[in-house]
């Protein structure tokens, strides 16, 4: 039986990987090869001299160092703040708890010059908490400032799996004498570690690449790579420069994600698999009422007070408070004719997002269950996808403009091009998060089926699919909010006509005046609230699909 | 109507001037775009520019309607990312016209062969100083100051030496030039103020003094200005324009006739922009027609309250706040073209040293 496993998993493997491969090759590998190759062969020759000039810089050491330390210091933190958090989404049951999980998602999705803005007002040196702190250039900032971000990622990808664990197992252990730490240790651990690791990851490779946060936050002071790589390819158009960087960033990524699969290599353990339904509870005694509202205190004041201040900013014109700035969003008189139209930004911010969802589900859905098979191939395709995780955004958005320039591939003034762009960013999301669910699906369903005569395809269709429906759902919801709040690659290839509504509240803050800044906060704000409804609605679709076997 | 008779003078103008430059094969092209306006009837040009251009729908529209062309506008960020932009698609062009290079970038985009070169019969309408290109490869639209500007509840300001000055610790905020054409404009204005030798030095003693570098204007006027709109900015000194006034009596909700920031009438820095044809487009009569609708008093009438800019127009009515809030300029800093050619590259590594070193 198993040989024979084996064996249709290699070919479905393949074809599986197929689609992936191609679109990765033609979307990512082919633009950003392009780019690096116009770096480093200017005139038809390589120079590569330039590469050792870069490398043995001092300048270049200090770049890696920060952005190395920085990165572990924002992963630690925010798997400090969200591990809690996630079993408490996981386990327990509480009124608004359906609002909340998309609440957190939120954050995810704002553009990050806003929330620098937002964290400005809290703790800048005429923030609101002035006076007790003032982080303004403290690397405390910038750190923060990534859990805010990252929060969603832990919670949903660890409370994810979690929401599905026997909690049965857990209380067997305790039952056994186990202490409440030996079982999360010797029990819970080892079934999450797959997801945890996952976690991790993404929110280094985030902090690793980090660029708004750090440019408006770290000032002249910090700098990560992606940072020096955008300020040398679009302010001084040092390609040669750029493409060193970009490639010591690259081989960065991919050393930190051989290291990560070397340390996961052993797969998520095959577990009985339930219904959220079944799992999570209403807090029962006063340690857990208490661990519940510690965790909820938790993401009121990181990620409730930077969205509070964005709020309030846009519902406070210069006398009392007033929906002024939204009104003027909509009226467009002609001297506001250099705006963004709001419902039109809207309703391309929606259109690109379903898009863009939908290609990361199919290119995603696909290379998660060949990476989660057993292929050979399967470990250098998972690094592939995560690849564009790491590469700059700049390097992309060039990279288009000089390889998607002509026919059959001229897709520079086509829509499509900002959808795609978005993909290669929610790819590595839904890979994420559906291979822990795809390697966790019990092998012997796979035999039963096969025992009772189903077809692979069938045993796909009534075994993998309802499991991974949920998860799948879960990594929709991400990818359509990354899509809505999308703007480095956004920023070189957006066209003209199909401004999102990041592009529009950029707009309004390059411009000055007391009602460009409330437009951008308001429009903000709207985002905000379209990403939370997407995230419910969405939410809302999802199937007992578990409960049913 | 008052604009629809102002495109009529303008066009009626444009067909009767006569283009005064010495090389004669950009005036062919000239006479060409006056005489095809049927055949780019149904034409799309695409507007490369950089996130700043505004144009009010109706005067736009105007164009569109007379001339049948659609105008396609991709804005690609800060004006030296569109040129660093331009140069790198050079080969396959995102689009017919560019639009945003300033006097700061201009060699840049010239040296890396942008620009097909053309002369708009509506030039002799404009300010001849600010022809800056004897080819004729850019076309100046407009100009606007780049200076330093102050909250006046908290401080004045009336020379940049006073920012050296103790009572200026930690007031200030500047824009990298390394990252942002304003803060490139003020660098070559305290290099022209202090000199080549002695302009570091300055840098050094804001540096002394507590000076605050961002990136990028928006960081510098929302986020740290005391005026800016963040409302949390702790610095009453900034690097902007000298028509941030009237932007922020305009942007005020409401509107009002006065404001309170101020800017400084010493070391600044005349900002011009200019439009050109990319070389390979294949709309060049088209492209012509947008330069020349660039140059019509309609447009340059609608650019002061749309972009805070001045016209090159002579014959151009300003609008009343620019009249009663923005003081022009007496006395901006004069630097050669080609000074600002030779050394701008050289001006921002030696002031990367000195100040973020």
């Amino acid at each position: 039986m198993t040989r024979r496993t084996r064996g249709r998993g290699a070919a479905a493997v393949a074809l599986l990987a197929g689609v992936p491969v191609v679109f990765l090759a033609v979307f990512f590998v082919w633009p950003v090869g392009h780019i690096v190759e116009r770096g480093l062969r200017p005139n038809g020759s390589w120079d590569l001299g330039v590469v050792g000039a870069v490398l043995r810089a001092p300048s270049t050491r200090h770049l890696v160092w920060f952005t190395l330390w920085q990165a572990a210091a924002s992963t630690l933190l925010t798997l400090a703040l969200g591990l809690p958090g996630a079993y408490v989404v996981a386990r327990f049951d509480f009124r608004g708890k359906a609002l909340l999980r998309a609440a957190i998602t939120v954050p995810f999705v704002l553009p990050t010059i806003v929330v620098a803005s937002a964290f400005l007002g809290l703790f800048g040196t005429r923030g609101i908490f002035a006076g007790v702190v003032d982080l303004d250039g403290s690397i405390w900032a910038i750190l923060i400032a990534h859990a805010f971000f990252n929060y969603a990622v832990v919670v949903r990808t660890v409370g994810g799996l979690w929401s599905h664990l026997d909690p049965t197992l857990d209380d067997a252990a305790r039952t056994l004498g186990a202490s409440r730490w030996r079982t999360l240790r010797e029990v819970t651990w080892p079934l999450l570690r797959s997801a945890v690791a996952s976690a991790a990851a993404i929110v280094f490779l985030f902090s690793f690449t980090s660029f708004g946060v750090v440019l408006v936050l770290g000032g002249q002071r910090y700098a990560t790579l992606e940072v020096a790589i955008k300020r040398a390819t679009l302010d001084r158009l040092d390609l040669p420069t750029a493409s060193v960087l970009a490639l010591v960033q690259l081989a960065a990524v991919v050393a930190l994600l051989l290291s990560f699969a070397a340390t996961s290599s052993r797969r998520g353990v095959r577990q009985r698999l339930l219904a959220t339904g079944d799992v999570a509870r209403r807090p029962r005694g006063r340690a857990e009422h208490w661990f519940v509202a510690a965790n909820l205190a938790v993401m009121a004041v990181l990620l409730g007070t930077p969205i509070a201040v964005l709020v309030e900013r846009s519902l406070h014109p210069t006398t009392g408070y007033g929906l002024d700035f939204y009104r003027a969003l909509f009226d467009t008189p002609a001297r506001a004719a250099r705006f963004v139209p709001p419902l039109d930004a809207i309703r391309n911010s929606l259109e690109f997002a379903v898009v863009a969802t939908a290609i990361a589900l199919v290119v995603g859905g696909l290379a998660a269950f060949a990476v989660a098979g057993r292929g050979r191939g399967r470990r250098p395709l998972d690094l592939l996808l995560m690849l564009p995780l790491g590469t700059s955004a700049v390097t992309v958005g060039f990279g288009f403009l000089i390889s998607l320039d002509r026919p059959p591939l001229d897709l520079r003034s086509s829509w499509i091009i900002v959808p795609i762009a978005h993909s290669l960013v929610a790819i590595p999301f839904v890979v994420r998060i559906l291979v822990p669910v795809v390697r966790s699906i019990d092998d012997r369903l796979h035999e039963a089926a096969a025992l009772l005569g189903a077809s692979p395809a069938r045993t796909w269709r009534e075994v993998d699919l309802p499991i991974v429906r949920r998860a799948a759902l879960v990594a929709a919801g991400f990818a359509f909010a990354i899509s809505l709040g999308e703007f480095g690659a956004t920023l070189f290839i957006a066209r003209p006509d199909r401004p999102t509504m990041p592009v529009a509240i950029f707009r309004f803050l390059s411009q000055a005046g007391a009602a460009n800044f409330g437009a951008a906060m308001a429009m903000s704000t709207i985002l905000m609230v379209v990403t939370a409804a997407a995230i419910l609605l969405i939410e809302r679709f999802r199937t007992p699909g578990l409960g049913e076997f | 109507m008052r604009r629809v008779i102002a495109l009529l003078v303008a066009v009626g103008l444009g067909a009767s001037a006569i283009g005064c430059s010495s090389d004669t094969k950009p005036r062919a092209q000239a006479s060409q775009s006056a005489s095809g306006s049927e055949s780019v009837r149904g034409q799309t040009i695409t507007l490369v520019t950089h996130d700043a251009f505004a144009v009010t729908d109706s005067v736009l529209k105007a164009f569109s309607d007379r001339t049948g062309i659609t105008v396609n506008v991709v804005k690609g960020g800060d004006a030296g990312a569109v040129v660093n932009q331009a140069i790198l698609t050079k080969d396959h062009p995102q689009g017919d016209v560019l639009y945003g290079i300033d006097n700061t970038l201009l060699s840049k985009g010239l040296d890396a062969g942008l620009f097909d070169p053309y002369v708009s019969p509506s030039l002799s309408s404009t300010d001849r100083t600010f022809d800056l290109d004897a080819q004729h490869r850019i076309t100046p639209v407009d100009e606007s100051d780049v200076c330093v500007n102050y909250d006046k509840r908290a401080t004045t300001v009336s020379s940049l030496d006073d920012l050296r000055k103790p009572e200026f610790k930690d007031k200030l905020v500047v824009e990298n030039p390394a990252t942002s054409s304003t803060g490139l404009a003020f660098l070559v204005a305290t290099v022209a103020k202090f000199g080549e030798d002695h302009y570091l030095d300055y840098w050094r003693a804001l540096k002394a003094n507590g000076v605050k570098v961002d990136d990028g204007w928006d960081q510098a006027y929302n986020n740290d200005f005391t005026l800016g709109s963040g409302g949390t900015g702790s610095r009453s000194v900034v690097v902007s324009y000298a028509t941030s006034p009237p932007a922020d009596a305009l942007f005020a909700t409401p509107p009002k006739t006065t404001s309170d920031v101020g800017s400084v009438d010493d070391g600044c820095f005349r900002q011009i922009e200019f439009v050109g044809v990319l070389k390979g487009t294949s709309h060049s009569a088209a492209a012509h027609a947008f330069i020349d609708f660039m140059l019509s008093k309609a447009f340059q009438e609608d650019m002061p309250e749309q972009m805070f800019v001045y016209p090159v127009r002579t014959d151009a009515a300003l609008p009343e706040l620019f009249t009663s809030l923005a003081a022009k300029p007496a006395h901006p800093v004069d630097v050669p073209q080609d000074q600002i050619s030779a050394n701008r590259e050289k001006w921002i590594r030696d002031w990367t040293a000195a100040v973020l070193g």
